[in-house]
């Protein structure tokens, strides 16, 4: 009795293992997987700069790799001593094709984003041309002043989650870094 | 005082041998820590229904008993169940240990534990009131009590154990018999078990036990739950625990329902919620918990076959410290030299991003059969999965979805054979099969961290040991195991050209897809590993072990594939397809003392590692978030030298200390440098006064020293974009030496049954000290946990 009843049970366990290697086999397949294209990464920043007489320049980072091994590709325009120009910024996603603008998002969450502008040589200052739904500064426009003939940089930082109002200074404002980039730029 | 003892008889087959049944078998049952005789033990031989009482003396006997092997079994409210094969050949004396709970609970703990996986290996147990202590804790923390056994932490809920200096890949979790596949490769995946739902937790020192498999250079931490005995009883436990830190608890309860014929059923939950925890100075926002665990045990044990199901469901939901969330090197540098956390908000027990779900479901069937003269055969089937989502700050519509999300499905075989019919000498052999997938959602829209993949194991083991005579047991194993991975893989074709794998392996690229190459790495991993050692009883109290053992470990997928922005750390980590597998060879001794005054355990190691795999800062890699620290897995020759040593001493029948010291060393042979993430010497000493007389009131004070680690890797220098110049980036240095006072008190008390009720108030970190932690991950940028206290409530019934 006892030895048929173990049986009965050693057959269970047989049976068990048995479907165990079944489904092992079965759950295996050949597909290949769906590729990943990375979704809300930014990959260029374009800068218009438009002087007082009209004249144009822009300064851009592109890093299509985004946090692969290359480093991002800047290209940037002379700029004109004693100047004051206009500038606007663009946010691209160009992994995505048409690339997608980032700048739309950068607006609708204006109060959760802000660029800030740290310059140095022969740029002289920036100064904020826009301001978020609450009246802080945002940074998609600006004003950027140059001074006499030389090197000047300009770093631009676009701060997510940042304390508002802050007092300008990255420190204060904390938050996460989307962009940080300087252009070391020759003004003529 | 009532001990059962099974006695069964397995009769010689063979009819040339008439059954002599003239035999006498007489017995002692001592205490395994002192050796001191114990009386009033009820032993029984079922199936004869022959029963007899051990002495004053602890003796007993059975007299007219056949020539064969019998099995003992022993049980005991207070003690746990053993059983002992012995073989009754003419007149038999036979010494039984039992380990004594009641002395236990009288005099707090004895420190040498029990060992039972192996006979020449380092290994420990927490006793059932350490669980009790560490009910609200994590397993991590619940080991920390064993000497060696130290925590690799992403914050307070986060925690990995480290056994002498190693962690991760290289610790096996034996839950209930099944090694857990739960993704134990990323330093902020902590084990996914349920603390309460195994009451026997023990801890092997190094790969010594390799039953349960040949890769665990660090050690096995075996959980199981207590042997349920077979009587009709029907008995549970439930336990509340509350902390001030974190302002929440955890409650846990378990029911046993046993019946003579040796089948059972159990069930137990948990459940725990804790808000946002509290450094001395500061709250530490988004720091909160919420885990639920649930399992089933259904079962039958009886001497010639029993079976088991066990189910298991562990859900835990994770806050990531806000402030811990950083965009680039800059912002590390900033938060390191601040010393502060940037984001504080207000207590909250709500979770938000950064955090991490995870779900594990764990299946296992099991059957075992003895057959006569012979031993016992074990087969088990386990099933497990193990889903993880890792949630980040993401903006516009990707706000809610997770960043990382996979779903690792294990299926496993086992089966062996253990030969134990000659009292004396065990052999075990045993198969293993598995098949593992992993499937990494691409819904997420972020990048895979670890790919898809198909992974086969299959493992063959031997082991035995021998008692040469009462003072030598002499043990060995040998193991193969066999290990595929075939992984579908993208990378970016600037990653893999920068690797060199565009002229390595040129041949597993499947598909170019413009800016990516699909792939397909195969890897086969041959490994061997093998075991021998003795256990010398020089005395009465005296024990001296000794164990070598070489240990294989193939690379995890972690340190094979990992290609990417892992962004809850904020930096770029890199796998390398060519690692290969990993060799330990150790050497381990311990020599230990117990009696009832005084006691010791010193145990030296020495583990070196060739091809030892490990994660560092190694550079910065530039785009245009700015710049990120790269950290990378290469491989090197290491070696780990250290000693965990602890005294314990009763100096009246009221007041004990406990003595605890644990030191390791780890050095790269190669370079000459020491290790990264090597655990800090640490001294624990503590003072303990019970009475029993006053509802067995116990109290006890403890003071942990965490030296400062002076051995580390230098720190790197980075161009900080910001700073538009190189800066040193203080990654490596460990924070200073600390030390924490600890308070814990507990009284039991009468309800219906005696001692139903215990009643504890601990304090963590009595002074609320402000201290950071090297193996705390979080170490940058917050204070570790402020002052705790947690009361507890222990009902059994």
């Amino acid at each position: 009795m006892t030895i048929m009843k173990s049986n009965k049970t050693l057959k269970t366990v047989l049976a068990l293992s048995l479907m165990a290697s079944v489904l092992t086999s079965c759950s295996s397949d050949d597909n290949a997987p769906e590729a990943v294209d990375e979704e809300e990464v930014i990959t260029t920043m374009k800068i218009a700069l438009v002087g007082e007489g009209g004249e144009t320049a822009s300064l851009q980072s592109q890093d299509l790799d985004g946090d692969g091994p290359n480093p991002p590709v800047i290209t940037v325009d002379n700029l004109s001593a004693n100047t004051t120009y206009t500038g606007s910024i663009e946010v691209l996603n160009e992994t995505e094709t048409p690339a997608e603008d980032i700048t739309v998002e950068v607006k609708e969450e204006s109060d959760e984003h802000q660029f800030f502008f740290t310059v140095s040589g022969s740029i002289t200052s920036t100064s904020y041309g826009d301001t978020d739904e609450d009246g802080n500064p945002l940074g998609l426009s600006f004003t950027l002043l140059t001074g006499d003939a030389g090197e000047g940089t300009l770093q631009i930082t676009l701060r997510h989650e940042p304390t508002k109002p802050n007092d300008g200074s990255l420190v204060d404002a904390g938050g996460e870094t989307d962009i940080a980039q300087t252009f070391t730029v020759t003004v003529e | 005082m009532k001990y059962y003892l099974y006695v069964f008889a397995i009769f010689c087959s063979s009819v040339i041998y008439a059954q002599d049944c003239n035999s006498i078998l007489l017995g002692e049952i001592v205490d395994f820590h002192d050796n001191s005789p114990l009386s009033d033990a009820t032993i029984t031989i079922t199936g004869k229904n022959i029963s007899t009482v051990s002495k004053e003396n602890g003796k007993f006997n059975f007299k007219n008993l056949c020539d064969g092997v019998l099995e003992l079994e022993i049980s005991h409210p207070e003690c746990t169940t053993k059983f002992v094969v012995v073989t009754v050949n003419g007149d038999t004396y036979s010494e039984i240990r039992l380990e004594h709970h009641l002395e236990e609970l009288e005099e707090v703990k004895v420190v040498g534990n029990v060992p039972k996986n192996t006979n020449s290996g380092q290994e420990n147990a927490l006793s059932q009131k350490d669980l009790e202590r560490n009910s609200g804790n994590s397993l991590g923390d619940a080991l920390k009590k064993i000497s060696g056994v130290s925590t690799l932490n992403t914050g307070g809920n986060i925690v990995k154990p480290v056994i002498q200096g190693l962690n991760g890949s290289r610790i096996l979790i034996l839950n209930n018999n099944v090694r857990m596949q739960d993704m134990e490769w990323g330093e902020e995946h902590a084990p996914n078990v349920d603390v309460n739902a195994n009451q026997n937790i023990s801890v092997i020192k190094g790969a010594a036990a390799i039953e349960y498999g040949g890769d665990a250079i660090g050690g096995v931490i075996v959980l199981e739950p207590l042997p349920v005995i077979r009587t009709d009883s029907l008995f549970g436990k439930t336990q509340l625990n509350l902390f001030s830190n974190g302002r929440g608890g955890n409650i846990t309860s378990s029911i046993t329902k046993s019946f003579d014929s040796g089948l059972y059923i159990k069930a137990q939950g948990s459940y725990k919620r804790l808000g946002d925890l509290e450094a001395p100075d500061y709250l530490l926002s988004n720091t909160g918990i919420k885990e639920s665990g649930f399992s089933l045990n259904i079962g039958k044990r009886d001497f010639v076959q029993g079976w088991e199901g066990y189910y298991s469901y562990f859900n835990s939901e994770i806050g990531i410290l806000r402030a811990s969330h950083i965009g680039n090197i800059d912002d590390l540098i900033l938060s390191i030299n601040n010393q502060t956390p940037s984001i504080v908000n207000d207590f909250t027990y709500n979770i938000v991003q950064p955090n991490q779900e995870v779900t594990h479901h764990l299946a296992k069937l099991n059957y075992y059969r003895r057959f006569e003269g012979f031993g016992k055969w074990t087969v088990q089937y386990d099933f497990q999965k193990n889903r993880r989502y890792e949630y980040d700050i993401r903006v516009g519509d990707d706000v809610d979805k997770a960043s990382l999300d996979l779903q690792l499905t294990t299926h496993s075989v086992l089966s062996n054979l253990k030969f134990d019919a000659k009292q004396g000498l065990d052999i075990k052999a045993g198969v293993m099969g598995r098949f593992q997938s992993n499937f990494a959602n691409p819904d997420t829209g972020v990048r895979r961290l670890i790919p898809d993949y198909d992974k086969y194991d299959f493992g063959l083991f031997a082991i035995g040991s021998y008692e040469l005579n009462t003072d030598w047991t002499l043990d060995a194993g040998a193991r193969y195991d066999f290990s595929r991975i075939d992984a579908k893989k993208f990378y970016r074709e600037s990653r893999w050209e920068e690797r060199g794998y565009n002229i390595d392996f040129a041949d597993i690229v499947l598909e170019d897809l413009g800016t990516q190459l699909l792939t397909n790495p195969v890897f086969d991993y041959h490994n061997f590993s093998g075991t021998a050692g003795f256990h010398y009883e020089i005395n009465d109290k005296d024990h001296l072990r000794f164990n070598y053992a070489f240990s294989q470990r193939a690379p995890n997928p972690s340190e094979l594939f990992s290609d990417g922005l892992h962004h809850s750390a904020a930096r770029i980590e890199l796998g390398d397809l060519r690692i290969k597998s990993e060799a330990s060879s150790k050497l381990s001794a311990s020599l230990e003392r117990n009696t009832s005054k005084w006691g010791y355990t010193l145990a030296p190691y020495l583990n070196s590692i060739n091809d030892f795999i490990l994660l560092e800062p190694t550079g910065v890699e530039f785009t245009i978030r700015g710049a990120f620290p790269v950290w990378s897995y290469r491989q090197t020759n290491a070696v780990l030298l250290g000693v965990d040593a602890s005294v314990y001493n009763n100096w009246s029948s009221h007041i004990r200390t406990d003595h605890k010291f644990a030191w390791v060393k780890g050095t790269d042979k190669e370079t000459d440098i020491p290790l990264i993430n090597i655990p800090a010497a640490n001294f624990t000493n503590s003072i303990t006064y019970t009475n029993p007389k006053w509802n067995n009131f116990l109290v006890s004070l403890e003071s942990q020293y965490v030296f400062e680690q002076t051995r580390y890797p230098l720190n790197i220098e980075v161009f900080s974009p910001q700073q538009q110049e190189n800066v040193i980036l203080d990654i490596n240095t460990p924070p200073d030496a600390y030390h924490l006072l600890s308070l814990n008190t507990e009284a039991s008390f009468t309800l219906k049954n005696t001692n139903d009720l215990t009643v504890g108030l601990s304090a963590a970190n009595l002074l609320n000290t402000k201290y950071r932690d090297y193996l705390n991950r979080q170490r940058y940028f917050v204070d570790d946990m402020g002052r705790n206290i947690s009361l507890r409530l222990i009902f059994n019934y």
